[in-house]
């Protein structure tokens, strides 16, 4: 048996460190620890509730809107406040854009290396050597595009700032709504955008992913996971916010289940956190570090739904949702373009590496679509925001989908103070430790099984890890 | 071309057309930096208690693009975000380059140092089977640099690790190498994020020129030498006395909490995101570049009394 290492795991957003145990070229076991622990929910103590859309933000800058989002979602609903139309879609707008550079900028920066041989120059090397598949001619454009693509993300962001103020992490969430109020002048700069990146999306992006998927076939068995799957549902396209673009629910073993957000516990026997805060649900939830805890190897703590590991991020959202893909998946699966394919048609292709990236490329395609409607939604000179004080007393939840995953902050409020702020991020969900049960969590399951032909090179390792864009 | 240090001043400040069309460094610095590459010492960019954001920032520089930065302006031997290599063999890579460069590389910090529990709360990678925490990287790559660029307001200040209780006894960068005898001299470029510009810029400067002149709290008067509310676009309204109570409305933002009246910064001139917006434009400042940030600014959605 070989022991593997891999710490740093880099091109993720925060510290990850993976070892698997390798038997008979394949992985016999798995653990993911998260070393960094910062404390936030502690930070959000004691102060005034509407500083958590911007406090939580900075949890992760990569997707902060994620955050403003949930943040404000969540004192929307202990403030008891609705925001105007306006607030509702510039919020989607906001965080739909930032949805595309996030997801762009996964398949291209983040993940591409494992696949498409980079420059012979620093950063991009060193590097695994060996399990570069495409020929000279299509990594070539790889490369090309990795160039392009950091333009495209860039240009994601301008439309962030565009209604949000700045980017990464915006001013313009707020409770109540959003702070910009549209003009259009504004809406056509984001409109132009849009369309470059649309076009980018659909001639460029999709392709290549099909493309590179081509090379990697055996990669749609590789990297399963537990199969249970999780969505909150985001994009809410209704002023009663009931009803979202991708949509909330459960696929638990084998059925669909509608979303019981009181379902949700965390667990950290595993987790450098005291033994009593175990198996509460967030609304209650506690984070108080025990450094150097026995049998402890992370500082992510195990949610649970329905006390089993569910898998969230773009795959379980497209298994949640499953829409029509796009004309690209017809072509790769051989099916003739007239015919309607549905995310779910990929059957157990979906639950693998390769499932996970075409799930990210064809749900970028469906909120770049959908946002080209939002657009026109606005009404310019009308406003985005709804004016709330803050209550004496109150609980809230905000649940919302990161690009990564399954995001939920909870709220308690005590003399117009922030008494408990609770927050179970996207990434938690993926590369929890193993829960009080001992089951390992979804990143781990993925991981035990995969092959790996070479111990000093294990790509599939690193490929099945960042599939979850953690 | 040859770029003398007062022209670099004056693109980098804004003075002149450069700011107001594109908000961005110009094409005669990446002129300049690319024909200093040969020489240019090798970059070493770390991260401790961060949220990525800074890195996410720099991605968005204009000019110089971010291609050009990465492949002909610096080179980057270790940023645990866009490198190729993973684990033992990116670790052992910083390692090395920073022993062959011992003396002469710049090392960029991205993140707090958290000092609790003998910094075992941030832990950066293995090497030789042994967990190396972010303090014990901070002091020998720092100890070992020319210079340390703290890139972000964790790295300078704390930032929102270091918030009210500082769960982790987190502080900047240059605080730490200072309560360590570390004597390397720290330039400190704030913002949550920090602008691309600034980071683009001040690494320009240092490769070109060496270190900017500072101010007092040790960032470059180029980029955070003038107070926002002296100089913003909204500033006559203020003198009007007409204040926007609510978000949208026409007016001075000091009443909706604007921490302009107490940030230094250039964002006023330099705008965000290829200067389509900035926030006290879609909302208010919160005083992300200032020392203190975020417990001396907030609540940031209450106006500052005095």
């Amino acid at each position: 048996m070989t022991k593997l290492v891999i710490s740093p795991m880099t091109r993720i957003e925060g510290h990850l460190k993976i070892e698997v145990d390798v038997e008979g070229g394949k992985v016999v076991d798995a653990k993911s620890s998260g070393t960094t622990y910062r404390g936030f929910e502690n930070i959000m103590r004691g102060r005034d509730p509407r500083d958590a859309s911007q406090i939580t933000q900075r949890i992760c800058g990569v997707c902060p809107t994620a955050h403003a989002t949930a943040s404000v979602r969540c004192l929307d609903n202990a403030f008891g406040v609705k925001p105007p139309p306006n607030g509702r879609i510039i919020r989607n707008l906001i965080f739909g854009s930032d949805y595309l550079m996030s997801h762009i900028l996964h398949f291209y920066h983040l993940v591409a290396l494992d696949y498409v041989k980079g420059p012979d120059t620093e950063p991009f090397i060193p590097r695994y050597e060996g399990d570069y598949r495409l020929d000279p001619k299509t990594n070539q454009a790889g490369v090309e595009q990795y160039l392009k693509a950091l333009e495209i993300r860039r240009k994601c962001h301008e439309m962030v700032a565009l209604f949000g103020g700045k980017a990464p992490v915006v001013a313009g969430m707020v409770v109540g709504g959003a702070t910009e109020v549209p003009a259009l002048d504004k809406m056509v700069s984001f409109q132009w955008r849009l369309k470059e990146i649309r076009e980018f999306i659909d001639g460029t992006y999709l392709p290549v992913v099909y493309l590179v998927a081509g090379a990697y076939k055996d990669l749609f068995s590789v990297g399963v996971g537990c199969k249970n799957l999780i969505s909150f549902g985001v994009f809410p396209l209704d002023d009663a916010e009931k009803n979202f673009l991708l949509k909330p629910g459960s696929y638990t073993e084998g059925k669909d289940l509608p979303l019981d957000p009181m379902q949700i516990r965390e667990y950290v026997k595993y987790s450098w956190y005291q033994g009593r805060t175990t198996g509460l649900h967030p609304s209650k939830g506690l984070t108080v570090v025990e450094f150097d805890k026995e049998g402890a190897y992370s500082f992510i703590k195990a949610p649970r739904y329905r006390d089993l590991p569910h898998e969230s991020g773009p795959m379980a959202r497209m298994w949640m949702t499953n829409p029509v893909l796009s004309k690209h998946a017809n072509r790769f699966l051989g099916i003739d373009e007239s015919k309607d394919v549905r995310f779910r048609d990929l059957g157990d292709k979906a639950f693998s590496i390769l499932g996970r990236i075409a799930a990210r490329a064809e749900e970028t395609k469906l909120v770049a679509d959908a946002m080209e409607k939002w657009i026109f939604d606005l009404k310019p000179g009308a406003p985005s925001w709804s004016n709330a004080t803050i209550p004496r007393e109150a609980q809230g939840v905000g649940l919302t989908e990161a690009p990564r995953g399954s995001l939920g902050h909870w709220i308690s409020i005590r003399d117009r103070k922030v008494e408990n702020y609770q927050v179970v991020a996207a990434t938690i969900w993926n590369a929890c430790p193993r829960d009080d049960n001992g089951t390992p969590g979804p990143i781990e399951q993925a991981l035990i099984g995969t092959p790996v032909p070479d111990v000093k090179n294990p790509f599939n390792v690193v490929r099945v890890v960042r599939s979850f864009d953690p | 071309m040859t770029l003398t240090r007062r022209q670099f001043l004056k693109i980098c400040g804004g003075a002149g057309a450069a700011f107001s069309l594109s908000g961005s460094l110009i094409p005669e610095i990446v002129a300049a930096l690319e024909n200093a590459v040969a020489g240019n010492p090798p970059v070493l960019w770390i991260q401790g208690a961060m949220c990525t954001g800074c890195s996410t920032s720099l991605l968005n520089t204009t000019h110089p693009s971010i291609a050009e930065v990465l492949l002909n302006i610096i080179s980057l031997k270790y940023h645990g975000t866009v490198m190729a290599a993973s684990g033992e063999i990116a670790f052992d890579y910083l390692w090395e380059s920073a022993a062959k460069n011992y003396g002469k590389y710049f090392l960029v910090v991205e993140g707090a140092v958290e000092t609790i529990n003998q910094g075992k709360c941030c832990l950066t990678g293995d090497k030789e089977g042994r967990e190396i925490p972010f303090t014990e990287l901070a002091k020998y790559l720092g100890k070992g640099a020319a210079a340390v660029v703290a890139v972000g307001q964790c790295a300078t200040f704390g930032g929102i690790p270091a918030g009210q209780p500082n769960p982790t006894s987190a502080l900047g960068v240059g605080h730490f190498l200072k309560d360590n005898d570390i004597k390397t001299p720290v330039v400190n470029v704030p913002g949550c994020p920090a602008h691309p510009d600034w980071v683009v810029g001040t690494i320009a400067h240092a490769l070109m020129f060496g270190i900017p002149e500072l101010d007092s709290d040790g960032r470059p008067t180029l980029f955070y030498g003038t107070l926002v509310h002296d100089n913003c676009p909204y500033r006559s309204y203020y003198e009007e006395r007409r204040f926007a109570k609510s978000f949208g409305e026409v007016g001075c933002r000091v009443e909706l909490g604007c921490k302009g009246p107490e940030t230094y910064s250039d964002c006023w001139k330099r705008g965000w995101n290829g200067n389509v917006n900035w926030c006290v434009q879609n909302a208010i400042c919160i005083g992300c570049t200032q020392p203190g940030f975020p417990d001396n600014f907030s609540p940031f959605y209450v106006k500052t009394t005095g």
